[in-house]
């Protein structure tokens, strides 16, 4: 039995001066420290290296290219006279990345709120699993998807678009005649926009997850306050959970966004290349920085090799750029300060 | 701790009773305030001193009145799904007689939305029948909401049926997993070659990035959760955006250093590097989130008896999240397996059976759907959708596991687990007490010990 002796308390003891308290650690706790400090550290400089090695290769490029690397569409950097830059290419990968958040977020917010408010709750962890799953479904079994089945789906959408809305630069084809029943539809393929619906289911579950997350914290006290005072479901969701959860759909939104600056395989497997920019979205032809890296790397010499460094240089200062601001939303919205404590 | 307050109440967005009055829909008054409503918010008359707020209770009803009518909630009733089929199928109908009488108008695609957007008219209006707007505006969003799950889940449901419809004809020749490309050449039947290269492959390379990124991304998992700091913060925040590292760039940096640096040859070794970059920040963050989750008491009970923070972190902390921390994991992987791009980089494309790491080029299961579908030949797309087929049940299997695993929050115990906790801390007891009668000798004014089988160990949850 273990017998806990409680001090008698003796009537001419006063209270004690205060004394100071002194955080010591042991021998362990300092290796432990140590070591758990060294991985932090060893992981921020892994990441800061990224930047570091991608900037120490491109530097022979952009030191020949100077600011034409901005402004120059071409990209040619074996060449002697054509020069390289990407000014064709950051435009294509905002565009597509744009078409992909677009479509992609709408249906990611319904989703993340249909989950949290409207499903039963027996569907709930199945929906859950089904939205996972959608994140980890590899990117090339999109692309096969969006290459064999979807272009042949969205010509029509396409050409539609193309013929009520064509007086808009987004929808314009040039090549297009909607008038003659003869017109080919190759113009409609591999375009920006087929790329952009691909993407946009790759980052549809990113963004889904990061909103779900947030609705599902949203505080109970607030949500059956709106109850009690009779609102409808629509009416709490609109008072209450919608802008609790904001900065959490600002962030998810922008966490899909540096996703589909990034994506490689499912644009390079559906756009043929093309380095004059067209805002043109329904258009034959498209780019992404991703893609020409993978595409040129192979047949680069030493300085077409340190032209593309350049090129994801830019890609990953945009990416990283874009997912610092989502985090910031992310860690701003009320509902990151509850998970602090 | 004030930050934290600081922080809440800066973006504090809490809802003012105002804007709940201003949602709410029928709130019935049952009976008239005592008082004039101009007396009650003025009670000094016109420019008085301000008005007091006031509480009215309603007055309970007389003897006479009829019970008030409740409003049945949360239950579908007979007229929700009535009025919910009638909108489907006359929408249904509108549409169908729009494209193939009224309208020159054609298309799958084309005849899904106007029917969706009829249906949403049509039920709407029906609604609007027996319920007011509010009511009206609920059913609808919801209607919403639903279609929008509806299009994702048809999205995965149809990339899934898509892969496995096309893939199947090749997946059928078990050759297809027992031989590689090295012979077969494009225009061979199905019945010849197959991608054991690139399976073998995605294991070895796969592996070797477990290897590398386990170790390093929990140890930085738990310096995120064990540390607090500016420092602690600045990682947090890069790992939370290299979560989204485009694939292409950590193949990059892999070909800048290991390949152009360092002059090693282009192998499984560097596409295990680049995947490891890659995985490393989306384990961190999983990782750190699943550990956060971890009861703080359980930590303070452990400080409490006297452990040092290690031994805490070692004992209980890591204990408690393993489930979590092997989904993490597990995730990672799966995100890993299915990358393409860092592979293409710094392994490249062959056909041949490769398992030495340090050299020569070594095929992945994505990589090689890539290559077999960039070909025009039928037998190689086939053999692609195979290839993307056994890529995504690998990919299905991983998350499977990763779900039962991570099924439980952390510190919450199966039946099974709870049992043998019980009796470890029955076998503990046992120990402590005999260890204890042992170094003292048991004299008589001491109360007897307390019998063992009376004893409910406490403090585990059942």
């Amino acid at each position: 039995m273990i017998a806990t002796t409680i001090p008698s308390r003796t009537q001419d003891v006063t209270a004690a001066d205060p004394i100071e308290i002194v955080e010591t650690r042991g021998r362990g706790d300092k290796a432990f420290f140590g070591g758990i400090g060294l991985s932090g550290f060893l992981v921020l400089s892994l990441m800061a290296a990224v930047g570091v090695f991608l900037a120490y290769e491109g530097l022979a490029a952009l030191r020949v290219a100077g600011p034409s690397f901005i402004t120059t569409s071409t990209w040619q950097p074996d060449a002697n006279t054509g020069g390289f830059g990407i000014a064709a290419i950051m435009p294509f990968t905002i565009l597509i990345a744009t078409i992909a958040v677009v479509i992609a977020a709408p249906i990611a917010l319904g989703t993340a709120l249909f989950i949290t408010e409207v499903a039963p709750v027996w569907l709930r962890s199945w929906l859950i699993a089904a939205v996972d799953l959608m994140a980890a479904v590899p990117s090339v079994v999109y692309g096969l998807w969006g290459l064999f089945l979807l272009q042949g789906q969205v010509i029509g959408l396409s050409r539609w678009l193309n013929t009520w809305l064509g007086w808009f630069p987004l929808f314009s084809v040039s090549g297009a005649d909607p008038n003659s029943p003869l017109s080919s539809a190759s113009v409609y393929t591999a375009s920006s926009f087929i790329a952009g619906i691909v993407v946009a289911m790759m980052v549809m579950p990113i963004q889904c997850s990061v909103m779900r997350e947030v609705f599902s914290q949203v505080p109970v006290g607030e949500r059956e306050g709106a109850f009690a005072l009779g609102s409808t479901r629509w009416g709490m969701i609109s008072v209450v959970a919608l802008p609790f959860g904001r900065g959490g759909m600002i962030g998810g939104t922008m966490l899909g966004l540096g996703r589909a600056l990034g994506e490689t395989i499912a644009v390079l497997l559906i756009i043929s290349p093309r380095f004059d920019f067209t805002f043109h979205a329904l258009e034959a032809g498209s780019n992404s920085v991703s893609a020409l890296i993978a595409i040129k790397y192979s047949e680069a010499s030493d300085f077409g090799l340190s032209a593309l460094m350049a090129a994801g240089l830019a890609l990953f200062a945009i990416t990283l750029t874009v997912n610092f601001v989502a985090s910031y939303f992310i860690a701003r919205s009320r509902s990151g300060a509850g998970s602090e404590a | 701790m004030t930050d934290i307050v600081d922080q809440a109440t800066t973006t504090n967005q809490a809802v003012t009773t105002d804007e709940l009055w201003a949602i709410t829909t029928q709130v019935e008054v049952t009976s008239a305030p005592a008082r004039p409503v101009d007396e009650l918010w003025n009670p000094a008359g016109p420019g008085g001193r301000p008005p007091t707020p006031t509480t009215v209770r309603p007055q309970r009803p007389g003897p006479g009145t009829p019970p008030p009518i409740r409003r049945p909630i949360g239950k579908i009733g007979r007229d929700d799904v009535l009025v919910l089929l009638g909108a489907l199928l006359s929408s249904a109908s509108i549409a169908l007689l729009f494209f193939g009488r009224l309208l020159p108008l054609t298309g799958r695609l084309g005849f899904v939305v106007v029917w969706f957007v009829v249906f949403i008219v049509i039920y709407g209006l029906l609604v609007s029948i027996t319920d007011n707007r509010p009511a009206v505006v609920d059913r609808v969003m919801a209607a919403l909401l639903t279609a929008a799950t509806c299009i994702a889940g048809g999205a995965l449901v149809s990339v899934v049926f898509f892969v496995i419809l096309r893939g199947w004809r090749a997946l059928r020749n078990t050759n297809l997993y027992t031989q590689d490309m090295s012979r077969a050449g494009p225009l061979d039947p199905l019945t010849v070659g197959g991608i054991s290269h690139a399976i073998v492959g995605t294991l070895i390379i796969i592996s070797m990035a477990l290897v590398f990124t386990v170790p390093l991304a929990l140890a930085c998992a738990v310096f995120l959760t064990e540390t607090r700091g500016k420092v602690t913060e600045l990682v947090r925040s890069v790992v939370t955006a290299m979560t989204a590292l485009p694939s292409i760039v950590a193949g990059l940096f892999i070909f800048a250093t290991w390949v152009l640096v360092l002059g090693q040859p282009r192998s499984g070794l560097a596409a295990a590097l680049a995947i490891s970059i890659m995985m490393l920040p989306i384990i961190i963050r999983s990782g750190d989130v699943v550990l956060r989750l971890v009861p703080g008491n359980l930590r303070e009970a452990s400080a409490a008896l006297g452990a040092p923070q290690w031994r805490t972190v070692w004992f209980v902390v890591l204990p408690t999240a393993r489930p979590g921390l092997a989904t993490s994991v597990i995730l990672g992987v799966a995100r890993g397996i299915g990358e393409t791009a860092p592979v293409l980089l710094v392994s490249g494309i062959t056909g041949a059976m490769n398992v030495d790491p340090r050299e020569n080029p070594m095929m992945s299961l994505p990589l090689a759907t890539f290559d077999f579908v960039r070909s025009p030949q039928p037998s190689l797309i086939a053999r692609g959708f195979a290839t993307a087929l056994v890529l995504m049940v690998l990919v299905i299997v991983l998350f499977t596991i990763a779900r039962i695993l991570g099924g439980r929050p952390a510190g919450r115990l199966s039946k099974r687990q709870a049992r043998r906790a019980t009796n470890n801390s029955a076998r503990d007891l046992q120990r402590i007490e005999e260890s204890h009668s042992a170094a003292t000798p048991t004299s008589d004014d001491h109360p007897p010990p307390p019998i063992l089988d009376d004893l409910e160990p406490t403090g585990v949850p059942s």
